[in-house]
């Protein structure tokens, strides 16, 4: 497999994934158990969306000590490609892989819905060009409310960090922010699901560019067919 | 009665020692000629742990004692042999009913209620209604695919009945969401009779090769039996005998009677089931403890499998000190599950658990002969023949009256009613459009995940929820609809049971999808009161013929009795829910219209019946009147209409008529693209004579379809084929205006938005946080 999708207990959305690589886009990809090694040959790594341990505690607080997660943490380190979705966003923040934090919607109910983002000239990749300037992703989340303090922040705006924003906004997050990279650009993060906007009985098709987008190493050095 | 045989040894818990007295057996539901019967059954006096054990397997909600001859009635296989949609597992021989859907894969599909417990903790009572009816999917072998509720409130005027509303809404959110299971909505009335007695309705439906299907029976002597899932509680305790009761004042005292849920272990215990169950000869047999716990699982599988089964409750996982056996037996705690494994295989079985960090204790065995026997610290605390409390519940046949008003409805004339003007059309409208039952249920299904698992085909709002079976592999869609109008149900019990079935199958065809099966919830008052069970009883009677006459079979559901509050039962309420296949993406078919330019037919004559309708019930606060009349053949043909012109590629958009008539109908169409607007000339007022019950009257067997100019003629000659009466009314256009005129006067020229934005806001004015 050339693209990992972790599960961890309460992951929901790591089926979905799967497919959306393996038979939309094409790549080689499976679930790894969370108790389980990151395989060799990995060369990307998405945490899928769902309820890891049941959001106990706070929303990725607890899968952020599975097992798996020093080779994640290696993975990243060493410039892999990591991109959380909506729970794996989550994740990702608790362990610090992303910076800031995700708090309940401040409309305090769980929203679902297809959600108009803008989209920013956030690197050569993830930029109005590759992706459109507008794209409609579903959202479905309780605690999707993106928090960070002001210095965070100033940095995140300042890096061009911010992938996509809100619009309009559905949960209170700062600056409307909807999706961050981390400074060295390997490491993803959104509360939107490009996953479930890849194929024809979906509600559009603006998640194929955006798991292109995230994907572009790896479709650079393997040609493939795109079935969608 | 005589007592021969030896009484069991003391139990070792002395509080369980006690004298059954008749105040306790009546404490525990059971009727002195049903405690006689057990005397019979037992050959000596039962101990308490005995008696509870009885208590929960002949109540109501185990036993249906006042409905199975009653439910007999209902078709359970397919007259054509021929059709897809065959029955592979049939109603009340397994946790759920499975038909075949093609190419080797069936449909196990199940709805029941959890009204009580939503009653009086709405959050954990909607909650773990929707992880019991998953467990009774996944049970089946079927990996979830659907989830969908038909839920009955109050008056949203009501500040209880808000609190109810927003607890049941977000606990179904809580529990689906988390499990990851697409839930596609359902349906939701509001009325005065459910005031006190809400309605939570749950239904799942699950995918799976014919050659998974598990059965829940005990077999081989000798065999090993599990229990799977996080500890026992002292919680759920005697739900199912809390269920067959009414409820009261005191009812509030009874919640520990209801079961509190954990969705993330629903889900581990999901996942690990299927990953057991894919392991071909490890599990013989399987069932979930929902109702009565790990007392209906251990009997129903021993008596299934005819055997015997003995359990040792030193080695059940428990959360709680001290438990005794009664308080084991009984609990409701949630998420558990009893598996009989092929001995020797029983490391397979631990492997899987550990890996998902869930019990799996080895607590008895399949034995031979037929009886359950339960020990505790090396004591026999029960020692009962498994089919006694399975098989030989009492069965009533009770006394039945036709209720006075019944009379009244069928004399009902619809002079009483004050005829409406053209001038007031517009306000009438609105009165419909924001009454919560027709108004948009978007601040529900924005609350639920419908589109995890990627399926999500036509998202909640349209006739039917669609979901495409992506995770199975299989290009092919599964439609969903729920449906009961009680109104009609209060005014003629036999019709509107039949209105709720061909309205539910309409849905259905609107949608593209042919029906398979059905699942019903029979919702209804007092069973021992003659007038209550007439209602259920013509109600059942009226689905089972409209079952049979379209030969859609019934594979499972649920009996909810008892449904009564303070000032009397609530209207009956059968739902129905019927899933329904669609086999090509082209067919899918919407109810919103999203183009302009394409000719509005109108499918069924003119509307001309006002009894019942939401709109005596709007403008003038009446629940009265003369139910529509069903004819089950006219509704037959419009159906076949309806598919086989989907499936000839020539409707772009459809939408049957229900509550609210033709105006509404006509509205919702235009409520899903920005901009459009129709025009619609009506010849005449109709057989009727009258405006409102043209534009609002509910007769059946109506659908207005929009199809390209074109095509147009093609479908008015195979409605004329089909003996359908076709009238192309109009055109949708750019206006964002919708225009109706009536022999050659206008009725209605108001804009879509504004209409769209009532209809949209209605709820939600009502839930906003003061």
């Amino acid at each position: 497999m050339k693209v990992a999708i972790i599960q961890f207990p309460g992951s929901n959305c790591d089926w979905d994934a799967e497919h959306s690589v393996q038979n939309v886009i094409g790549l080689p990809a499976g679930r790894v158990w969370h108790k389980d090694p990151l395989p060799e040959g990995v060369e990307a790594v998405i945490v899928p969306g769902g309820f890891s341990f049941g959001d106990y505690l706070r929303c990725g607080a607890i899968a952020r000590f599975s097992p798996i997660m020093s080779d994640l943490q290696s993975f990243a380190d060493q410039g892999g490609q990591v991109l959380g979705i909506c729970n794996g966003f989550q994740i990702l923040c608790e362990s610090g892989l992303l910076p800031g934090a995700l708090v309940r919607n401040d409309c305090m109910e769980f929203r679902c819905l297809n959600q108009s983002l803008k989209v920013e000239d956030s690197n050569e990749r993830f930029n109005t060009e590759a992706l459109a300037a507008q794209l409609t992703l579903p959202i479905a989340h309780g605690e999707g409310n993106y928090r960070a303090d002001t210095e965070v922040l100033t940095d995140l705006e300042a890096n061009n960090q911010v992938l996509l924003r809100y619009a309009p906004n559905p949960n209170g997050s700062i600056n409307d922010i909807a999706g961050i990279r981390n400074q060295a650009g390997n490491v993803y993060g959104m509360m939107p699901h490009p996953e479930r906007a890849v194929e024809s009985h979906h509600p559009c098709l603006d998640g194929l560019p955006v798991l292109r987008a995230f994907l572009q190493p790896l479709l650079q050095s393997s040609p493939v067919q795109l079935s969608a | 009665m005589e007592t021969t045989a030896a009484p069991l040894p003391p139990n070792p818990d002395p509080c369980l020692n006690v004298e059954i007295t008749p105040e306790l057996v009546a404490q525990h539901g059971l009727l002195p000629e049903e405690y006689e019967r057990i005397l019979g059954i037992l050959g000596r006096t039962p101990n308490l742990t005995e008696l509870g054990i009885f208590s929960v397997m002949w109540s109501e909600h185990c036993a249906y004692k006042n409905t199975r001859k009653l439910l007999k009635l209902f078709p359970t296989e397919k007259k054509d042999k021929d059709a897809i949609g065959q029955v592979l597992v049939k109603a009340g021989d397994e946790n759920a009913g499975v038909i075949d859907v093609g190419e080797g894969w069936g449909v196990a599909f199940k709805i029941e209620s959890h009204n009580h417990p939503s009653a009086i903790e709405p959050f954990e009572g909607a909650a773990t209604g929707v992880g019991g009816i998953v467990r009774d999917i996944f049970t089946m072998g079927a990996r979830p695919v659907l989830l969908t509720n038909s839920l009955r409130f109050g008056s949203l005027e009501s500040s209880q009945v808000k609190r109810l509303f927003r607890g049941v809404v977000s606990g179904i959110s809580h529990y689906g969401n988390c499990l990851g299971i697409p839930n596609m909505g359902g349906d939701v009335y509001f009325d005065d009779c459910y005031e006190g007695n809400p309605l939570v309705n749950a239904l799942c439906a699950g995918i799976l090769r014919h050659e998974e299907i598990q059965k829940g029976a005990a077999t081989g002597v000798g065999n090993p039996v599990y229990y799977v899932g996080p500890g026992t509680g002292r919680d759920g305790l005697g739900g199912a005998s809390f269920a067959s009761r009414e409820l009261t004042e005191e009812s509030a005292e009874d919640r520990p009677a209801v079961q509190k849920g954990d969705p993330f272990m629903e889900k581990l215990l999901l996942e690990a089931c299927l990953e057991m169950m894919s392991i071909p000869g490890l599990v013989v047999g399987i069932q979930d403890m929902g109702a009565a716990g790990l007392t209906c699982s251990t009997c129903e599988t021993a008596s299934r499998g005819d055997s015997g089964i003995e359990i040792d409750l030193d080695l059940v996982p428990q959360r709680e000190t001290g438990m005794n056996s009664y308080e084991i037996m009984l609990s409701e705690s949630q998420e558990r599950m009893l598996v009989i494994v092929a001995k020797g295989r029983e490391r397979e079985l631990e492997e899987v658990f550990e890996k998902w960090d869930l019990h799996a204790a080895h607590i008895g065995e399949v034995k031979e002969g037929n009886r359950m026997v339960v020990r505790q610290k090396g004591v026999v605390v029960a020692d009962l023949p498994a089919k006694s409390l399975t098989d030989e519940a009492p069965i009533y046949d009770q006394p039945a009256t036709e209720p006075a008003h019944l009379a009244m409805a069928r004399e009902w004339k619809v002079d009483s009613i004050p005829e409406l003007g053209q001038e007031a059309v517009e306000g009438a409208l609105l009165g419909l459009l924001t009454h919560p039952t027709i108004a948009s249920k978007r601040w529900i299904w924005k609350q639920y995940d419908h589109m995890v698992m990627s399926g999500c085909t036509v998202e909640p709002g349209s006739d039917a929820g669609v979901v495409k079976l992506s995770i199975a592999g299989i290009n092919k869609y599964l439609a969903i609809a729920n449906d009961c109008n009680n109104r009609f149900c209060y005014l003629d019990p036999y019709t509107g049971a039949q209105i709720a079935f061909v309205e539910c199958m309409r849905n259905l065809a609107c949608s593209g999808a042919r029906a398979l099966a059905v699942t019903d919830n029979l919702n209804f008052g007092n069973p021992n009161k003659p007038e209550a069970y007439h209602m259920l009883k013509e109600c059942v009677k009226g689905l089972a013929d409209a079952c049979a006459h379209f030969d859609v079979p019934v594979v499972g559901g649920n009996v909810s009795l008892y449904n009564e509050h303070g000032e009397g039962a609530i209207d009956p309420t059968p739902v129905v829910s019927m899933v329904g296949l669609i086999d090509h993406p082209d067919r899918v078919t919407r109810s919103g219209v999203k183009d302009s330019g394409l000719e509005l037919i109108l499918l069924g004559g003119l509307p001309d019946e006002l009894g019942g309708s939401y709109y005596l019930q709007s403008a003038f606060n009446k629940k009265e009147g003369t139910c529509p009349k069903v004819d089950l053949d006219a509704e037959m043909n419009l159906q076949n209409l309806l598919i086989g012109q989907i499936e000839e590629g020539r409707i772009c958009a459809a939408h049957d008529l229900s509550e609210g008539g033709l105006l509404v109908c006509l509205a919702e169409m235009l409520f899903d693209a920005h901009g459009i607007g129709a025009s619609v000339s009506l010849p005449d007022l109709g057989s009727s004579g009258r405006l409102d019950a043209l534009l609002f009257g509910e007769s059946q067997a109506r659908a207005i379809i929009a199809v390209k100019p074109e095509k147009c003629d093609a479908v008015i000659q195979a409605a004329k084929n089909l003996g359908v009466s076709a009238h192309a009314m109009g055109k949708t256009d750019d206006s964002s205006q919708l225009k109706v005129e009536v022999a050659g006067t206008s009725v209605i020229n108001s804009d879509v938005s504004g209409l769209k934005n009532a209809w949209e806001s209605a709820i939600p004015k009502h839930m906003e946080i003061a």
